[in-house]
């Protein structure tokens, strides 16, 4: 059995500080710049705070992994490998990379420095993943959403490094980094600028029948009744209609969170090294709530005893959720 | 009206469509006849259940473009996961002639240190992953459609200062968004395993409206494209001054014949711009064109003539 680390978001050095105390074996964190993909206002850490962090997380046997897994676009690469420098100077333990230049200039200016496979760089077969391996020498990779147990568990016996899977969060429809759709509306890039659906290009209209409409950049993306509670514009989760359906629909995918408590034993034993926990835009409390019932959960596993999946469940009371690729190819 | 200087090859990118067979045949038929491109991209690069509809008459379609002296490049599927889509892209990986462009890293882990181009879903956004695959025997780099203006001059500079051709889509949807989930099956009630091929119907996307009735993206079955076509005739100029040296033309069901003569005729200088743009936008019937993405701002949008460089 592997070790099945923990591995929790850190938007803020509060959700920080609160995911390690509540058990996170590794936090994820970057800078309040377009290197990581989470690049919202309010979020994420100047220098000195993951200076801070990473003594806070190391102080109490936890790791720091920095997200570096956005795509320079030519004439910025500069900002890119000062934030690894940075990184490596600051101690931080991984960094979480996807693009070929960013990987190839840390593999060859911090040899020491320990890569991870960014879920943005879309390794989604055994091929690829050696690519990263054998060039980078990536030790871990983060795998799409998109792949199902009895594949994970393939895979794992033909690559040469670790395995990472999201467990809980939100869940993504499109392969990721390869998706402008933010950028095809807003002028905004995901890839480049670290920004999706952005608040600032975000409005709510109300309608005289009670209705309303959800829009990005203009662009209605949902209408909701007056009974239904009116969800955030996130271009693939939005309403829309085709030639067939005159009534829209969810053209790509609900909105919905991802939640593998469920499965959490089968990944185990499927050889997964590490889950992760998306949300780095997330409160202290919720970092706090899944964080403590995931490391119960692992533990009670990893101890050989019978988890309680019924609370990691509970954690999405309420709200929609889905089991994915994970459960069923169907899913596609 | 100015001819442009270094002029830029015209190439023809893969189809991105599901079209029958017979479309196909006749589609290359009158491209190697007619068609005043350079070089041309076939294979299928979206969905590998296709495959097997037209890959028998690669073969025959290969030969009769180069009799009429185009460069052939088969193009590798964007997203590797099942065996046969591993299969197929070792495969392609393995062939020495025509040219091959890879799309996924599986391709280039297959391919390894043989010469190969790189293809749009590849990611090659800055000079120094372009220097990393110049490094491992790419001769040529298809830049991400979202790269804007200034990053493509960086990036193509780089480019030819290591030898290696340098190519931007100047026209046809663009491609936002891939995913494993088929999205023409999901309209139809469908899976993927079970789509009995429903996207054979829409020979130029299927689309999407919002609920307020606008047009906003197109369908292809794991693949989200844009509603607008690109339309960068008018930037030909500055694309060429800065190094990029081959424009790339993305099949869509509209007279490509039409649509190459308008580009060449352009980088001949034979046809002005203004002329050309209103000559494409006829050919383009009610799909509206756009440039967003090269001016570093919203890509449906179309910034105003006077604007555009």
């Amino acid at each position: 059995m592997t070790l099945a680390e923990l591995i929790c978001p850190a938007g803020t050095p509060a959700a920080l500080r609160t995911a390690v105390d509540a058990g996170a074996d590794a936090v994820y964190c970057g800078f309040q710049d377009a290197t990581n993909a989470r690049n919202f206002p309010g979020l994420n850490f100047t220098p000195e705070e993951l200076g801070d962090a990473v003594a806070y997380a190391h102080a109490k046997g936890a790791k720091v992994l920095l997200a570096l897994n956005t795509y320079p676009p030519a004439g910025k690469v500069d900002l890119w490998r000062h934030a690894a420098d940075l990184g490596v100077r600051l101690g931080v333990d991984a960094f979480i990379v996807a693009d070929m230049g960013v990987a190839d200039y840390i593999a060859r200016t911090h040899p020491q420095a320990r890569l991870h496979l960014s879920v943005q760089a879309a390794a989604s077969s055994p091929e690829a993943i050696r690519y990263y391996c054998e060039n980078f020498g990536v030790r871990r990779v983060v795998l799409p959403r998109i792949l199902t147990i009895p594949e994970i568990r393939q895979i794992r016996t033909e690559i040469p490094c670790e395995i990472e899977t999201f467990i809980f969060g939100n869940h993504g429809l499109m392969v990721e980094g390869r998706c402008s759709l933010t950028n095809y509306l807003t002028g905004q890039s995901t890839n480049m600028d670290g920004v999706c659906s952005p608040a600032s290009d975000v409005e709510y209209a109300r309608h005289e029948d009670g209705s309303m409409s959800s829009q990005l950049a203009g662009f209605t993306i949902d209408r909701f009744g007056p009974d239904e509670k009116a969800g955030y514009p996130t271009i693939c989760k939005g309403r829309y209609t085709a030639p067939n359906r005159a009534q829209s629909y969810y053209a790509f995918e609900e909105p919905i969170s991802l939640n593998l408590s469920r499965l959490l034993p089968d990944l185990i034993d499927a050889g997964v090294h590490a889950f992760k926990i998306e949300g780095r835009q997330r409160s202290k409390s919720y970092v706090r709530n899944v964080v403590r019932a995931f490391r119960q959960a692992v533990d009670d596993i990893r101890n050989g005893r019978a988890a309680n999946i019924a609370d990691l469940v509970a954690l999405t009371e309420g709200q929609k959720q889905t089991q994915g690729a994970f459960e069923t190819k169907k899913w596609r | 009206m100015a001819v442009i200087q270094m002029k830029p090859k015209l190439t023809l990118g893969p189809i991105a469509y599901h079209w029958s067979a017979e479309k196909r045949r006749d589609f290359y038929a009158r491209i190697a006849d007619e068609a005043p491109v350079d070089e041309v991209y076939l294979g299928e690069v979206i969905c590998s259940k296709r495959a097997p509809f037209h890959e028998g008459d690669l073969p025959e379609t290969i030969a009769r473009l180069n009799r009429a002296g185009k460069t052939v490049i088969i193009s590798t599927l964007a997203e590797v996961m099942l065996k046969r889509e591993r299969k197929a892209t070792e495969d392609l990986a393995a062939m020495d002639m025509p040219e091959i462009e890879v799309n996924n890293a599986a391709g280039l882990y297959a391919r390894g240190q043989k010469p190969h181009r790189i293809g749009p879903f590849m990611n090659a956004y800055n000079e120094a992953t372009i220097a990393w695959m110049a490094r491992q025997g790419a001769t040529h780099v298809c830049l991400p459609t979202e790269l804007p203006a200034e990053a493509i001059a960086v990036a193509a500079s780089a480019a030819r200062d290591l030898r290696l051709g340098v190519e931007v889509q100047v026209f046809g949807r663009a491609s936002p968004a891939v995913s494993a989930r088929c999205y023409h099956a999901r309209a139809h009630r469908r899976t993927k395993d079970n789509c009995q091929f429903v996207c054979e119907h829409d020979s130029d996307g299927m689309p999407l409206r919002t609920t307020d009735d606008r047009a906003i993206l197109r369908v292809n079955g794991i693949q989200t494209q844009s509603e607008s076509y690109i339309d960068l005739l008018p930037e030909m100029g500055r694309l060429a001054a800065d190094g990029v040296s081959h424009l790339r033309l993305m099949p869509q069901d509209v007279d490509m014949v039409g649509v190459a003569d308008v580009f060449r005729n352009v980088l001949d200088g034979t046809l002005c711009t203004d002329e050309a743009d209103r000559h494409l936008a006829g050919l383009c019937g009610a799909v509206t064109l756009s440039n967003g993405f090269y001016h570093g701002t919203a890509g449906y949008r179309r910034m105003a003539v006077t604007a555009r460089t």
